[in-house]
This record gives structure tokens, sequence and C-alpha cells, in this order.
């Protein structure tokens, strides 16, 4: 990213700024804007498992690779983390998953248990 | 701001005709059913091109509009042609629509190439006349080839003799026949070039596959691998022994040819070093580099070859509200150049894109995924995986250490795991 001038808050003032100075309304709150924020980095994250798993953990029937979208939030942490450390036995997971931060896997877990 | 002069109805065939024009520059997504959506236009339905379409559509709520540009009428998947051409799978069970990306998410598909890019004033022109205003275009070309850097290469690929089928297509059917054609006690070569090009696996795939073919139907038929690098440049170790195990007597590996001349007349290729070799079926791989519009739009600027970009957003470094994604860009350390690896930068980049066009801060720790899964012969699979962050210090992407690795040993159980990578990748792509 090219180095900016203005701390990021202010430059985020100033893009706002920019998109009243064509004269369209900015019309979320700053909060919901944060929550937007947040939900788009949470999708972006869980998108990081589709490629196996489908997307938003919607697996194509009848293969191998499972489904994660509506499992328990604590089994998927738990098998997560039991392929982390090896006391799960896997061809891939156990490399997968110690790329991400047991924040990350929490989150994880739960983000696809709220997926129908 | 009306730039669109073709037949509004031939665009919008089959599509919502909703918002469908960007305003150049100034777009909110705050607005009522009736503001303006910004434009996004994406040129190349890849496994690049296809996500990062139906991404933006989601990821923003479909508050986005995303025009996709893609010549071909259906999606065929280069991972899992090799198995076209070990007869392993029929072309139907890689070809893919787009239906369900228009359909299901809004995607407006238009099939049409993109003659120029007008950067100053943000528009593409297409090749059947008309322009599109964009806000982001986002360039998902995939590569074309350097087909100097082989004499006589062009003209032997345009008669249909020497092909190099590495996208897949009409060429794979071609390449397959050649294969089926080819008398029991033939030769068939593949020509490997120097790293980087698209799907560092596959060359060694393929050889692995067609040698399975050949030891089913034709034993005493060979395939001869003929490498500029300097060794296998993926799964070395896991490939050589599925080598040693499967196919001794059949299977040969060579290092250090590269190829700088066919001739077409005797259908041998010459190395710089190396001695001449004739094959029955020579399979040449050239050197690669970006896809050509890329290259045209002065995207290229890594040695005229790949597209730096700015990788917390792939937008091109040449180019502002250019992105570019998958095969063409200049790779950071430890990223292939593949499919999976495309599906993932094209979900950084939906998320920059919609973070940006709301006004919210780029996520300044995107993450990517990799995992390449090789056939070894009809059912058994060796991988690749990695897991790549962004590290703000070094302004790139890194794999996590501890991360990634390779198959143990091969397996039909990841065999089963390959095919449906490729049914769920697919779906995650288009569907």
């Amino acid at each position: 990213m090219k180095k900016s001038p203005l701390p990021t808050r202010r430059r985020l003032r100033v893009v706002a700024a920019l998109l009243a100075g064509c004269g369209l309304a900015v019309t979320s709150s700053t909060q919901a804007q944060s929550q937007d924020a947040q939900r788009l980095r949470m999708r972006s994250l869980a998108s990081t498992c589709a490629q196996c798993h489908g997307t938003d953990g919607h697996a194509v029937e009848g293969e191998a690779l499972i489904r994660l979208a509506g499992l328990p939030a604590d089994y998927t942490l738990s098998q997560l983390l039991a392929f982390r450390t090896g006391e799960r036995k896997a061809t891939i997971m156990h490399q997968i998953t110690k790329g991400y931060s047991q924040d990350q896997l929490e989150s994880l877990a739960k983000y696809f248990a709220t997926q129908k | 701001m009306n730039d669109i002069q073709f037949e509004r109805r031939q665009l919008l065939q089959g599509l919502m005709a909703a918002g469908v024009l960007g305003i150049s520059g100034c777009s909110s997504l705050g607005g009522g059913a009736s503001a303006s959506k910004a434009q996004v236009v994406v040129v190349g339905g890849g496994f690049g091109g296809a996500t990062v379409s139906k991404y933006i559509r989601m990821l923003s709520d479909y508050r986005v509009d995303v025009m996709m540009i893609e010549p071909n009428r259906t999606f065929v998947s280069c991972p899992m042609s090799n198995l076209v051409l070990g007869g392993q799978r029929q072309m139907a069970d890689i070809t893919n629509d787009y239906a369900t990306l228009s359909g299901k998410h809004g995607v407006r598909v238009v099939h049409d190439r993109v003659a120029s890019v007008d950067a100053a004033k943000r528009s593409v022109t297409l090749a059947s006349g008309g322009s599109v205003a964009y806000d982001k275009l986002v360039i998902a070309p995939g590569i074309d080839m350097m087909w100097d850097s082989v004499q006589g290469l062009r003209e032997a690929n345009a008669a249909g003799q020497i092909l190099h089928a590495w996208k897949a297509g009409p060429d794979t059917v071609a390449l397959r026949r050649q294969l089926e054609a080819m008398r029991d006690g033939g030769t068939y070569a593949i020509v490997i070039p120097e790293a980087p090009y698209r799907c560092p696996p596959g060359p060694y795939e393929r050889a692995s596959v067609v040698a399975a073919y050949f030891k089913r139907e034709k034993p005493k038929s060979k395939v001869l691998i003929l490498d500029a690098n300097p060794d296998v440049t993926s799964k070395g170790p896991l490939f050589k022994k599925a080598w040693a195990e499967l196919y001794k007597g059949t299977l040969e590996y060579r290092s250090q040819h590269k190829a700088v001349a066919v001739d077409a007349k005797t259908n041998t290729v010459k190395f710089d070093v190396q001695d001449d070799v004739k094959a029955d079926v020579l399979n040449v791989l050239p050197t690669m580099r970006a896809g050509d519009l890329a290259v045209q739009t002065g995207l290229a600027n890594a040695n005229g070859r790949w597209c730096h970009v700015n990788f917390l957003n792939f937008e091109s470094t040449a180019q502002k509200h250019i992105h570019v994604i998958g095969d063409a860009i200049q790779v950071a350390a430890g990223m292939p150049k593949s499919g999976h690896m495309a599906n993932s930068h094209a979900k950084v980049t939906a998320a920059a894109i919609v973070a940006e066009l709301h006004g919210w801060e780029i996520n300044p720790h995107p993450m990517l995924t990799n995992v390449c899964m090789s056939f070894v012969d009809d059912a058994h699979v060796i991988h690749v995986a990695s897991v790549h962050e962004y590290v703000p210090t070094q302004k790139t992407f890194a794999t996590i250490g501890g991360s990634g690795g390779v198959s143990d040993v091969r397996s039909d159980l990841e065999g089963r795991y390959a095919q449906g990578w490729a049914r769920n990748i697919w779906a995650d792509v288009l569907k």
C-alpha cells in the first residue's frame, strides 16, 4: 500500500468527505460501518476455507470433503485444534490449521456454525 | 456517462437491467434503491475472474454491479484436464457453465473480448465495438505464450502438430487424439520451460497420468520429460518415488533441457546444450508471461512479462483503479501460479474493492491459501499446501512459518480429496 501522509482515521474522513463531495450522502453511522467492515473481514477470512469446503462452508454434496456450514462451533473448533496438535491424523488439515491463530480458528468455528 | 454504445438488449440478455451504468469516479453504496451503483468490470472468466465477480457481488450484499467479459461460453478447468489426456476423465467432467454466476449472483456475463483499456477515461473497448465505463477494473488474463522462446513453435502449433494444451479446451482434446493415435512403442515427450510458468506440478502430473495410460493400453511406449529446470520444480521427491515405483522403463526424466527450437518436419526438439530429441508426440510448453491484454495495457511492469501489484488489494503498480489477479502477476515468494491461488487472490481483491467503495479501511492482514493436488496414476494423489499472510513491513505475502507442506505418501484417499477439491472449487468459483 502506498504510504499516505494522513493517518488512517483522517484518511477515512477524507474519503467520506470526497464521497459527500460527489453529492452522495454517506448514510451509515460510524458504528454500523465498523460492524459491516468487521463482517466483511470475517467473511473474507472464511473464504480461505471455501476452495475445499464450499462457499460459506456449503460443500458440494457427495464428496469426501466435509460441509462446515451448520456444524456446532465447539465441535469444529475441537477438530481444528486436534488437527493442529496432530492429535487427529490428517493428510492436509494439520498443515493448513498451523497457518491460523487460535483466535482465527475460534472465529471460523463460530462463523460456520451460523451458516444455514 | 452512457458509454455503452452497443445493443443494450444484447448486453443485458437474461439479466437484471437495474443499475446498469457505472458512474466513473463518483459512486456511493450508502443511498437508497435509486442510488447509482458502483460498476466493476472484470476481464476474464477463469479461476480468478469468475471468483472475483461472484465475491464482489456477494461481499457487497449484491449492491456493486459487476460485468464480467469472457469470450468463452463455458468454463473448462485446467486443473483435472491432465486426466482427460490420460483417459481417466472426459471433457464433460471438467466443463462448467456461467449460468449460475449470472442467474444466482447477478454478474452480467458478456461473451466478448476486450480490445483495449483506456485507464485515463476508465473505460474498456470491446472487440465487437462499444465501450464500458468502470469505477474499478479487474484484469484476470491468465497466461499467454512467448512463442519466440522456441523457434518454429508458433507455426508448428498453428498447424496443430506440436501443441502445448496448457489452456484446457480444444487443444486438450487434440492432444488426447494424438496420444490415442500414437503407435504402441512410440514416445511422448513433454518439454517444460524454466519456472515461473502456470501450474508448477502440472507437467509432472501430465507425464505421470500419460504414463499410466501407456502402461495400461500401450505398454511398449515411453514418456520422456525434458525439463529446462535443474530439477523437478514441485513435489520432486514424491513424483520421483512414484515414477521409480510405477513407471520404471516407461517414464524417463531429464533435467536441464532448455528447448530453443522445434523442427516440425521431423518432430524434433532442439536444446541449448543437450542433443536433439525426436518424439512421436511432442508436447512443448513455451516460456510463459501475463496474458496479452495485461501486456498491451502496460501492466506487465516486471520485465515486460508479469504484473507487479500492491498485495493488499492487488491493484496494479502501473495504473490506479486496475487490479490484476491470478497467473499474470509477479508472485510473492512461495506463491504458485495456480487456479487455487488465483481464487485466493480474487477473494482478497473482492474484499478490498468492496471496502474501498464503502470508504472502509482495507483489511491490513489478508490471507491466502493454496492446495495443488496432482494425480500420479489413475487414483493416487500427492499434494502441496500453503497458507500465506500479508506482512506489512515487507509489503508482500509470505508463507506462515510451520504451516503447509506436502503429502507423506501418495494415496487414493487424497485421490478422493482431489476430486472433492475440484468439485468444491468449481462451485466456489461459479455457483
